[in-house]
Parts: C-alpha cells; structure tokens; sequence
C-alpha cells in the first residue's frame, strides 16, 4: 500500500505539491515510485527554465519504464535537487523527502484544479 | 498471370478463390487506377534463360568492360587498401553470417567486438564514449545534431560551410522533418570564418558543426569551445577516423560530439559503399547517444560478460520519448575497420597516414611547377587540396580517363565561384610512378 501525504496536493499523473506561499515543491508520489521500481536516471530541467501546469518538466528512467514528470503548477524553477542528479534512488527510498524542484508560481489559476489526498488516493486504487 | 509459376506460390485455384472473393474477374482489374497511358502494352522485352556457364561467361564480358583506373579523387570517398588478413577473418561465418544479435548477450562474440569497435573509436578520437557505429558519416553527423538539439532543448544548428556538399544535403533532409534550422557559418580561403560564427552564434543555437579536415581538404584549427560552452551550445566535430591517428582528435579540439566516416580504414569503394559512419561523445551526453551500447561487466560468477547498455531504454522503453529511434548499425562493416586497426597496429596507421601526407605534398608541389597549374591558397592540408587549372577541367580529366587515371574533383560543379579549380586527393596507395605518370600526362596536354 502506498503512502498518500494528507498535507499535500497532486495531480493524476502521480505529481505532489507542497505549497508554501507562492513557491511550489515538486515531486513524484510514493505511488509512482513503486509502479517505475529502481530508479536509475533523472533528467531534469534548470533554474530560471519556465514550467506549465500539467506540461513535461523532467524525464525519469527506471529498470522497466520512462516516463515524463508534470508541473502541478506553472511558474519559474527557482531551485533544482541537483543530489539526486547522482543518486536518483533516493526517490525511492522516500518520495516525499526526494523533492525534485521547488516553482515560483506565476500564475493561480490553476491551482484549483489540484487534487487533495483524498482524491488522489482513489486514483492509487 | 494465369500460368503456374515455379516461383510465385499462388496456384490459378488460390488465384480464382481469392478474385471471387474480392467481387474481381482478373487480376488486371485490381490496378485500373493505373492510368492506361501508363501501362506497359507489350511483353517485357527481356532474353532467354542462360545456363550457368554461359552466364558466367555473360557477366565476365559485361565487367571486362571496367576500367581499372588510378584515382586522384576523394571529395568524400577515399581509396585505400583492405589487406587480405581483414577480409579472411571477417568472412569467417560466426562473423559474416550472424544477423543482428537480438538476444544479445548470448552473442558475446559479437558483443566483444562491437566493444573493441568503440574502445577503437575512443581512443582515436579521444572521448569517452562511443556507439556500435552508424550507417554512414552523413547519418551519424544528423545523429550528432539530434543529441545537441535534445540536450541544450534549442532547434537551430550552425554549420560550417566547408562541410562536405553531401553531407550536408543528408542533414538538410532529415531536420527538415524535425523542423531544426540550419544557419550556414561562411568561410573565407576554403576556413569556416570565425567572425561569422560569432555573428551567428545566439541563444537558439544547440550546436556548431565543423568539418575538419574539411570539404577542401583543409584542417579547420579553430578554437571555439570557450565561446561555445558560453552560449551553451555544443561543439560537434566531423573527421575522418583514420586522419586521427596523426591529426588534432575531437577530443583534444574540446568538442561535446565526435562523428564522420570510417570508410577509408580499410572499406571498398564498390558502388557506394557500404560505408560506416561513427559517433562518440562526452559522458554528460552518454544519455543522448543513440543505437547499440556495448558495455563490459561481471556475472553473478564474477567472469567478464559483455552487455547491451541503455539501448533497452531508449529503443525499448523510450520509444516515442528517445531523441532517436535508430536500432541498426554496420556491424561487418564496423568488424572490418577494427580489424584494419588492429592489423596495422599503431604504428601502422600513423605510419601510413605520414606515407599519405608525404606523397600529397610530394604531387602538390610537382603539380605546382606546372605552368597551368596555380596555387590558391597556403592553408595546411593532409592528403586533400585544391588547386587551380588555366585550361578546361573536363578536358583535362577526359584525358586523364584515356590514360585509366580518374582525375580530380571540377569543383565548379559545387559553386560558381569555384570556377577553374579542382579538388584531387591521394594517399599511402598510390607510388610515386602513378604520381609522375599522372604529371607527365598533364605536362603534355597543351
């Protein structure tokens, strides 16, 4: 059974988002992490790019599956988690401590259609 | 149509069955689209049947019609000499006849020497990592241009313009459907001019492609990596793999990308090819690099195994997501080059290619005490040059062919301006009778 953190947002494809005034912590769920297994390779993008909600920001690589990674929010990164550039199993072995990286968001408006824990944990079934 | 055919593996019953199926009479009615203008309304005018003796003799008359010429052309296509050593292991049939491995690691053979393949490549060009080869020099430089574009996320290329004309034509072809622009960089005395790489050189730009040797046989010594790297564009060299055992590698040029040709180590010139392109690049970009990965690692035992690396993720996993799709690579054709290499060992190859250098300079200069031939420029040069013709390029070649000899390049046919000058190349192959033969000939055509 995966973990769904009830202090945090997310979108369906398996995203959270921590918000803290205008500045958004992005990650992917324990969820995700389970369904990829070993985590071997992260592409993420830089400081200063723009990301959009619900818009590619960072690809993730494990043993059996590549996925994209979504922007819950759209904004500008204003820091990257540039430890897990090397050791991208941390996410593994705690998605919600893994952050990937941390959004000034510029725009509100699509913050209403995150989902809270509860819904998203129906989506985990 | 309607009679048995010893080939074809439908009976006029499984013919008739499948007409009346479709609502068709015969079989000519599946292609009256075909406007009948077009069709041809005759039997095919083709001879009768030969046995094989008679066949045989057939074919030697059609190919006694070769000439067999000495060439002074390269422009992209190098003569060179394949000894005999290569082609004997290479043809052994654990080599010849194995198709792509597709269970790979139980081909460690394969696998080892597609290893060697890239350690080979690694160590001439002098970077870290190198693929299993690619189909050719043109296609492995398109290679090169995707990994920069999916790198820096950026979709205009700048090349330099004294790229070979067909290379770039392969380029054009393929970016055309990746919508990635192409800016010419232009040259000045057969260089790429580093005034208007600086010019051109802005924000969407992924990379830099140079040539070097270039097109014109010259060595492109620039240096732009600092000014590159401030752009954060990358910095993808083109060169000849077997030039590097004497001249500047990619590596030691700074680039992010090495790729080119490996014909001219030991492939044939038969009919284009098969020619064999190779790509290595630095490891910050080892994600990027396309194709087959041969990686070297232990069992569970501890015994060394050769393996496929990260191709299962960007062929089998990444699909639409990896930056290429490309699986195929020339495997003979990269085995035969490794064995080259390795039969003329180090000294061998550096060796040859002074042999190369000395013999083009030696018929340089004969050229040039000519009367009607004048030099265009003093730019430092391998086994390639350009020099200018007073009389009539076609003339001169036509009477080249007469002696059996294929003349040079009329590079009129690449640019206007290049009007009167051509583009001759030789190397290690050729002996300093064919050189004085090909100046006489030339001393006496008036």
């Amino acid at each position: 059974m995966s973990e769904v953190r009830k202090d945090l947002k997310y979108l369906d494809t398996h995203e959270w988002v921590k918000l803290d005034g205008n500045i958004a912590t992005i990650g992917i769920s324990d969820y995700a992490q389970h369904s990829l297994g070993d985590i071997v390779y992260l592409e993420l993008n830089q400081v200063g790019d723009k990301v959009s909600y619900k818009k590619s920001f960072a690809a993730i690589e494990s043993v059996k599956a590549a996925s994209d990674i979504n922007s819950p929010v759209t904004g500008i990164v204003v820091e990257v988690n540039e430890s897990l550039m090397d050791t991208p199993e941390l996410i593994n072995e705690d998605a919600y401590s893994a952050w990937l990286i941390k959004v000034e968001i510029t725009d509100e408006s699509s913050l209403s259609g995150l989902l809270n824990a509860e819904e998203y944990t129906t989506i985990c079934k | 149509m309607q009679v048995n055919h010893r080939y074809f593996p439908h009976t006029k019953k499984d013919i008739e069955e499948m007409l009346t199926i479709i609502g068709k009479n015969k079989v000519e009615e599946l292609f009256e689209s075909i406007p009948k203008s077009k069709l041809l309304n005759e039997e095919l005018d083709l001879p009768s049947s030969l046995n094989e003796l008679d066949l045989y003799k057939k074919l030697e008359d059609i190919g006694n019609l070769n000439k067999r010429l000495v060439s002074f052309l390269g422009a992209g296509a190098y003569d060179n000499y394949t000894p005999s050593a290569v082609k004997a292991i290479a043809s052994r049939q654990e080599f010849l006849t194995s198709y792509t491995p597709y269970q790979a690691e139980i081909s460690q053979g394969t696998l080892q020497y597609i290893f060697e393949f890239q350690s080979l490549v690694c160590e001439l060009t002098q970077m870290d990592a190198s693929n299993a080869s690619m189909y050719d020099g043109a296609t492995a430089t398109v290679e090169a241009i995707f990994m920069a574009v999916a790198h820096t996320k950026r979709e205009k290329v700048l090349i330099a313009n004294t790229i070979n004309p067909n290379t770039l034509e392969v380029i054009k072809t393929y970016l055309k459907y990746k919508n990635i622009e192409i800016v010419l960089v232009e040259s000045t005395n057969f260089l790429v001019s580093l005034d208007d790489l600086k010019q051109k050189l802005d924000s969407d730009i992924a990379a830099f492609v140079l040539q070097t040797p270039n097109f014109y046989g010259y060595l492109e010594d620039i240096d732009v990596k600092d000014l590159l790297e401030a752009n954060k564009s990358l910095y993808i060299v083109n060169a000849p793999l077997c030039d590097l055992a004497v001249l500047k590698s990619p590596g030691e040029m700074k680039a992010d990308i090495a790729c080119g040709e490996a014909q001219s180590m030991g492939l044939s010139l038969s009919f284009g090819g098969p020619y064999l392109g190779y790509l290595a690049c630095k490891n910050f970009l080892l994600r990027k690099l396309p194709g087959r990965i041969v990686g070297l690692t232990n069992d569970i035992e501890g015994r060394r195994a050769f393996v496929l690396t990260l191709q299962a993720r960007e062929q089998h996993i990444k699909r639409e997501k990896a930056s290429s799709n490309i699986c195929s690579n020339q495997s003979l054709m990269a085995l035969q080059v490794l064995l080259y290499a390795m039969l003329m060992g180090k000294n061998g190859l550096v060796n040859y290619s002074y042999d190369s250098f000395n013999k083009a300079h030696y018929f340089y200069n004969e050229l040039l005490k000519l009367d009607n031939f004048k030099k265009v420029t003093d730019n430092e040069f391998f086994k390639e040059f350009v020099v200018m013709y007073t009389g009539d390029i076609e003339k001169l070649n036509n009477e080249l062919l007469n002696n059996n000899i294929l003349g040079g390049l009329n590079l009129e046919k690449i640019s206007n301006e290049l009007k009167n000058q051509m583009l001759l190349c030789i190397n290690y192959t050729k002996t300093k009778e064919e050189i004085d033969n090909f100046i006489n000939i030339v001393r006496g055509i008036k």
